[in-house]
């Protein structure tokens, strides 16, 4: 009796592996098959001269690595990036904040506001860059004739090596901080009621002594989570720099992705391009890396 | 007047009153307790005396100081929260220091870093510290300073905000239900050492509750409320044994106060389903006879009733009857050895001391008895 209860236990440890991994199977297949795979294919790509067409490849090691070094345009793709997302980052974070506290304390108008600021958000980048190549054309565009207006001569805003990072920059704070306002917008609701009564019970009379207080330690991990999510999204520039500047003039709004797309898809060294993108990748991670190891601990209360 | 006067409050959400013309009156150094049903309006109240809500009318007169318009900081009073409200990046030594550090420091010495080089600050903040500490260890909260309410169990969170209230001496106390967020055991140990830091503290203090234990245990007083109106303010025991409104005497008391409709003729003589009862009242028409659980005597003759359960509590027992001729339940509390006498079934008579009898009209207000009927069958 009791032989025959033990032996089927077993078999069903085995069926319900079977299960396990039939039900698992979908996403493990997506997951392999759209990200792993084409990661670990990049990976090895980076270590090869495989152009785009050509008969054969060979291995060549670090080569790649070492020709980014030497590499000019590289050189100023990566200094226009950290200094893009050195300007994107900060500001689209800071207004994102701003526009939510002001929403937050509104009476009226709130979804009006927040419809408004995200509108850049679900916008088509590409569309919304034709927008602004006009809004920023030097003789037509409405910009510099409302400084012609004041009496100021605007720049060529894009066609300047001065100004042009300045002005993508500007695009990037615009498309990315709707974003962060609606982040921040969920961030406010979800702090208590009750702690804002007690700061006032307690004392801190003035706006800026309950932010200091109660706002914005309450907002860390909403903030640690924009300020990441922010500086990947900027890191990543592309769509705008592809319409409005393809890098230029003379390299000056040359970016990480435009390079690595010209180095693929214009020069077709695949290769080559595959190492820029290992660069592009260390630097997320480090981000990620930076987000869940370091700062997570200074956020979170509990 | 020192302690709080709240002169005829009303506050509407919309088009819905939650405080009607409100007034109470807390003397310096009093326990006064607000219980009601949830919705009755006894949080907007304590938050109007805190100033965190804005009544629409009335003034608020704090330690002998009309308030009104003033903001919380500006009100002298501390606050414990249903929720405790602590401020969860702080230490348990940070939070409690919160009320002083906003008063005795300036925003300049409140700085981060930098602040502790203002002039002043170092003398200021060892009187923080010293004040703090006090509180804290008068709470037991001495080991757990540099805790943050993160890594505290809900007690001690709720001591740390009773810390908070008590370390800068307030003109007021204002507790909005600090004890529901407890398990049983723990709410009965600190509803003592509440009402021992009132003690000490001497300072009038409003403590919104539900539970009518509470109250009736902590309170110099009971306020009891009901939507937005305030039915009476009376000692414990006077609100029990004396309540002037049906609904005081049935929120009060558990189980609740058996109720019977009554009628009164032209002479006053009240009647249950036609049954004289014993009493005579003032008016007359449709009234309703109130007795306590604990005032009803089983015995054969008297108001009929028929068993339905029987309950084991330990200390007592609670008998379940209904009145045949109205079919309202009835409960009775009896002592345990009182069971082996009664009939675990059936009909039995029913008999209550006339004095402890409570009419009420059809308005629901305490009517006078006029005299005792001595040729009635209820009597005892």
């Amino acid at each position: 009796m009791s032989a025959s209860l033990a032996a089927p236990l077993p078999r069903r440890g085995t069926g319900e592996a079977l299960a396990g991994w039939m039900l698992t199977a979908p996403a493990a297949i997506a997951y392999g098959l759209m990200l792993l795979l084409p990661t670990l294919a990049t990976i090895a790509l980076a270590f090869t001269d495989y152009e785009l067409g050509a008969p054969a490849f060979a291995w060549i090691g670090l080569e790649n690595f070492g020709e980014l070094l030497s590499d000019r345009g590289f050189a100023i793709a990566l200094r226009n990036t950290i200094l893009y997302v050195g300007i994107v980052a900060p500001l689209s974070v800071l207004g994102g904040l701003g526009l939510a506290l002001l929403i937050e304390s509104g009476t009226r108008g709130r979804s009006f506001f927040r419809a408004v600021f995200f509108l850049p958000v679900v916008s088509l980048p590409v569309a919304m860059a034709a927008a602004w190549q006009y809004l920023l054309h030097p003789t037509i565009g409405p910009l510099n004739a409302a400084l012609r207006g004041i009496g100021i001569d605007g720049p060529a805003w894009l066609s300047s090596s001065d100004t042009v990072l300045i002005s993508l920059a500007a695009i990037g704070i615009w498309e990315n901080m709707g974003f962060n306002l609606v982040l921040f917008l969920a961030g406010l609701t979800a702090i208590p009621r009750e702690l804002y009564a007690a700061a006032e019970v307690d004392g801190a009379a003035g706006g800026w002594e309950r932010f200091r207080l109660v706002t914005w330690p309450l907002l860390g991990p909403t903030t640690l989570f924009v300020v990441t999510i922010t500086m990947t999204r900027a890191v990543r520039v592309f769509d705008s720099v592809a319409v409005l500047t393809q890098g230029g003039p003379n390299k000056a709004s040359q970016v990480l992705l435009y390079a690595m797309y010209e180095e693929g898809f214009t020069y077709f060294r695949l290769g080559y391009s595959a190492a820029i993108t290992l660069v592009f990748l260390a630097i997320v991670l480090a981000l990620v890396w930076l987000q869940t190891k370091v700062l997570e601990k200074r956020v979170h209360y509990a | 007047m020192q302690g709080i006067a709240v002169d005829r409050l009303g506050k509407r959400f919309g088009a819905t009153p939650v405080l009607r013309d409100v007034s109470l009156r807390v003397a310096a150094g009093e326990f006064l307790a607000l219980v009601g049903p949830s919705g009755c309006g006894k949080s907007t109240l304590l938050r109007s005396i805190a100033g965190i809500e804005h009544p629409d009318s009335g003034r608020i007169q704090i330690g002998g100081r009309d308030v009104t318009g003033l903001r919380p900081s500006q009100r002298d009073v501390a606050m414990v929260f249903q929720s405790y409200a602590l401020y969860p990046q702080l230490t348990v030594e940070e939070n409690i220091a919160v009320p002083l550090a906003m008063r005795r420091l300036n925003a300049a010495q409140r700085l981060p870093l930098v602040g502790g080089w203002m002039p002043g600050a170092r003398a200021a903040r060892d009187s923080i510290t010293r004040d703090v500490r006090q509180a804290a260890s008068s709470l037991g909260l001495g080991a757990l300073l540099g805790r943050r309410p993160g890594q505290l169990s809900g007690g001690q969170r709720q001591r740390v905000a009773l810390a908070r209230a008590i370390v800068r001496r307030p003109a007021a106390f204002l507790m909005d239900e600090p004890l529901s967020n407890l398990d049983a055991s723990l709410r009965v140990q600190t509803r003592r050492e509440i009402v021992a830091i009132h003690r000490a503290a001497g300072v009038a203090t409003v403590y919104v509750t539900h539970d009518q234990s509470e109250a009736l245990t902590m309170a110099d007083r009971v306020a009891v409320m009901q939507a937005g109106e305030i039915l009476q303010v009376a000692s414990p025991a006077e609100i029990y044994a004396d309540p002037q409104d049906l609904r005081v005497a049935t929120f009060i008391g558990s189980p609740r106060i058996n109720t019977l409709p009554a009628e009164a003729d032209a002479e006053g003589v009240l009647r249950v389903a036609g049954q004289a009862v014993g009493l005579r009242v003032e008016g007359s028409g449709p009234m309703t006879l109130a007795v306590r659980p604990e005032d009803l005597q089983p015995g054969d003759a008297g108001l009929p009733a028929v068993i339905e359960t029987v309950e084991f509590l330990g200390d007592s027992l609670l008998m379940h009857l209904h009145h045949p001729a109205t079919g309202t339940p009835l409960v009775l509390r009896l002592a345990p050895e009182e069971r082996e006498s009664l009939p675990a079934s059936g009909e039995i008579g029913l008999r209550f001391p006339l004095d402890r009898a409570l009419v009420f009209d059809a308005r629901g207000q305490r009517v006078a008895l006029r005299s005792l009927l001595p040729e009635a069958a209820l009597v005892r």
